[in-house]
């Protein structure tokens, strides 16, 4: 048996990234994630991993890619303006199936905003932060103990598909202690890139028929294959002919699509009967939970929704819930993002209503609670 | 011995670069100094950035990486120091390494990390159509700079220096068989090493400033270089309007990933069982 422990959201991010094999770690100092970056430059040595501090953030995700290609786990960790520095080549990763992880530790924007208070503002950027149509993976962590597991989730996600994968934390998800107790580790499932069998043919960017991820050569072990970020064919090798670089891309964003079902993760409570449905995720959720708990009490027919996945949005889950109930409530620490999706999810004929925090401060349970009898009255 | 087509991917020929263009010396030369130094081809890993300069990586027979713009230095970086047995070798732009990359530039310099660098500089943006660069000289025309460039120029060889590389050397398309011993010298030392290899692009730069063509634009670099060790004999007078060429660094000092190794030994003798993750975390600041 593990022993209780108690941490916090960063830290619990870090252990699990090194449970789930990082070996290199490249970064930006910024409040509030800059504890990632201490703790994995005390740690990483110790284990004869790398350790970078780089001149910026637009360096630190080059220098993950390229770490990642040298066969190592890697990761950064940031949070608003890093990574919005970061986007470019977040798009590169994407579209070269370079397995990597980002962990997004949000505050107060745009710009420098409020660096030591909450927000979920990123929830957008997360998913269309980088130009073009391109495939990504962004999970949201709701308490300590799922930044450790959904570190090792997003490790798992980005080797079996070569996928960039966003952790989204907030300062309040980052920052906050709570007692963890942490899993039997040899029992837990560490997912590795599949690598090539033969040097003979390699095709570098040929899907594999079932799960359309090709297998990924590590550089310096004699495949001698090239990698862009320009449209390639399967060797890799630039194409301009269109035909081929739209089959590529399509491949890319249906070798995710394919994997949704396995990527769903979300926690329910309450649903079974309810006619008022709160979707929540991280920091905000918790408070959505307490709301929920108290009108439950009060008799009101409520539940929570609290996607772990966001992207892709587990779309099937939630609408299988969403169509026994009358209101959708959506509180999020921004002007409303998320609610975009639940909106399209619930169709037209459903009363869909956002609230919103922009000042820095969590939802109090209150706000949430309120929120709900106003629609159970309706 | 290998020969140096042995080090070239003859599939992907021909290469996309203009009649006369001097980025094709310049990967000769690169093939021909690691020729030389015999290399094992699955040892090397070749980065480049964006421009017509970064796309010789895809011509060469090794792991090649053909990265954003700017950002070649920050993706070998992170190969280098993940696998600090592979020589890694990046090909940028004098736009590519010295205005978008200019602050990796200066930071794998600083780290003296085992990279070496070759800088393809035709003083001009080839690839976008002649827009001017960091590298333009004062008064030379660009597409951006219709009235003539009023910005000045970066020295790279200064720059590199200033920044720490351990090794820095300059030489032309025209005098190819020093710059191939440069590049053979850059690849021999441990640290961040930097080659400026000085080219025409007479489709954009040439045509622009009416310089005419390929043979034009090379008789100049011929004309106007002068070789470091002839340098101090000559008077401020036959200096003027000359360009340097020649070794201007050969050093040995600590290399980085030497030094993180280092480290890593050290901390290891101290923690000889794993404990991640034990440590409370300290108060962030802003
Ligand atoms: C972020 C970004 N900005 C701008 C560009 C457009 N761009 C492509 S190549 C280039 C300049 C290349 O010049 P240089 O590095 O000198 O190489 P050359 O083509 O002259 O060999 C520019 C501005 C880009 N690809 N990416
Ligand atoms: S545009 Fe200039 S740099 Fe580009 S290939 Fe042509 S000559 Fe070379």
């Amino acid at each position: 048996m593990n022993t209780a422990k108690l941490m916090q959201g960063n830290e619990a991010c870090t252990i699990g990234a090194l449970t789930a094999g990082l070996n290199f770690y490249a970064g930006y100092p910024i409040t509030p994630s800059t504890e990632i970056a201490e703790l994995c430059s005390e740690e990483l040595p110790k284990i004869g991993g790398k350790f970078i501090q780089m001149e910026d953030e637009i360096a630190s995700m080059a220098a993950i890619i390229g770490a990642s290609l040298a066969g190592c786990k890697a990761m950064t960790a940031t949070s608003g303006p890093g990574f919005s520095l970061m986007q470019e080549n977040i798009g590169y990763a994407a579209i070269a199936e370079i397995p990597v992880v980002i962990i997004n530790v949000q505050r107060v924007g745009p710009s420098t905003g409020m660096p030591t208070s909450p927000a979920q503002g990123d929830v957008m950027q997360a998913r269309w932060g980088t130009h073009g149509d391109h495939p990504i993976v962004v999970l949201a962590p709701g308490n300590v103990r799922e930044c450790f597991d959904l570190t090792i989730r997003a490790f798992n996600i980005a080797e079996k598909y070569r996928v960039p994968v966003i952790v989204l934390t907030d300062e309040v998800i980052g920052h906050m202690r709570e007692k963890v107790v942490l899993p039997d580790i040899s029992k837990l499932k560490i997912e590795n890139r599949i690598r090539p069998k033969s040097k003979n043919d390699y095709k570098p960017f040929e899907g594999d028929a079932e799960t359309l991820v090709p297998p990924m050569a590590d550089f310096g072990t004699g495949y001698r294959y090239h990698v862009t970020g320009l449209s390639h064919d399967v060797t890799g090798f630039p194409t301009n002919k269109g035909e081929i670089a739209g089959k590529q891309l399509e491949r890319l964003l249906k070798k995710i699509e394919r994997a949704e079902p396995e990527l769903r993760d979300y926690f329910t409570e309450s649903t079974d009967d309810c006619e008022i449905l709160v979707v929540s995720f991280g920091s905000s959720a918790m408070s959505s939970l307490s709301a929920v708990r108290k009108a439950r009490s009060q008799g009101i027919k409520v539940g929570l929704f609290r996607p772990k996945t966001i992207w892709p949005f587990p779309v099937e889950p939630l609408k299988a819930i969403a169509e026994k109930t009358t209101t959708i409530i959506v509180p999020e620490m921004n002007a409303g993002q998320l609610i975009y999706e639940i909106e399209r999810i619930a169709g037209c004929n459903k009363h869909v209503m956002g609230i919103h925090k922009l000042n820095g401060e969590l939802f109090k349970p209150d706000e949430i609670y309120n929120a709900i009898v106003q629609g159970a009255r309706k | 011995m290998n020969t140096a087509l042995e080090y070239l991917r003859e599939n992907r020929l021909p290469h996309i670069w203009c009649p006369g263009c001097g980025h094709g010396t310049i990967m000769g030369a690169v093939v021909r100094a690691i020729a030389r130094l015999n290399f094992d081809k699955n040892k090397v890993v070749i980065v480049s950035g964006i421009g017509c300069s970064s796309r010789a990586p895809g011509y060469m027979d090794f792991d090649t990486l053909h990265t954003t713009h700017g950002r070649a230095l920050a993706f070998a970086t992170g190969i280098k120091h993940a696998r600090p047995d592979l020589k890694v070798i990046v090909m940028t732009g004098d736009g590519d390494a010295t205005a978008i990359g200019g602050n990796h530039f200066i930071h794998a310099a600083r780290r003296n990390i085992g990279i070496t660098t070759i800088v393809m500089n035709n003083n001009i943006y080839g690839m976008t159509s002649g827009q001017v660069s960091p590298m333009t000289p004062k008064g030379a025309l660009g597409t951006t700079a219709p009235y003539g460039n009023i910005d000045r120029s970066f020295d790279l060889v200064q720059l590199a220096q200033a920044s720490g590389a351990t090794y820095v050397g300059r030489a032309t398309t025209y005098h190819v068989p020093l710059l191939i011993d440069l590049i053979e010298h850059a690849l021999q030392n441990d640290g961040f090493s930097v080659v400026e290899a000085m080219t025409p692009c007479p489709t954009y730069f040439g045509r622009k400033n009416k310089m005419g063509g390929a043979v034009e634009l090379l008789t100049m670099l011929k004309d106007n270089a002068v070789n470091i060790k002839a340098a101090s004999a000559l008077s401020e007078e036959k200096l003027k309007g000359k360009f340097l060429i020649g070794e201007f660094v050969n050093k040995s000092e600590p290399e980085f990933t030497n030094e993180y190794a280092k480290m890593v030994e050290q901390v290891q003798r101290k923690f000889d069982t794993f404990q991640g993750g034990l440590r409370e975390c300290e108060q962030n600041s802003d």
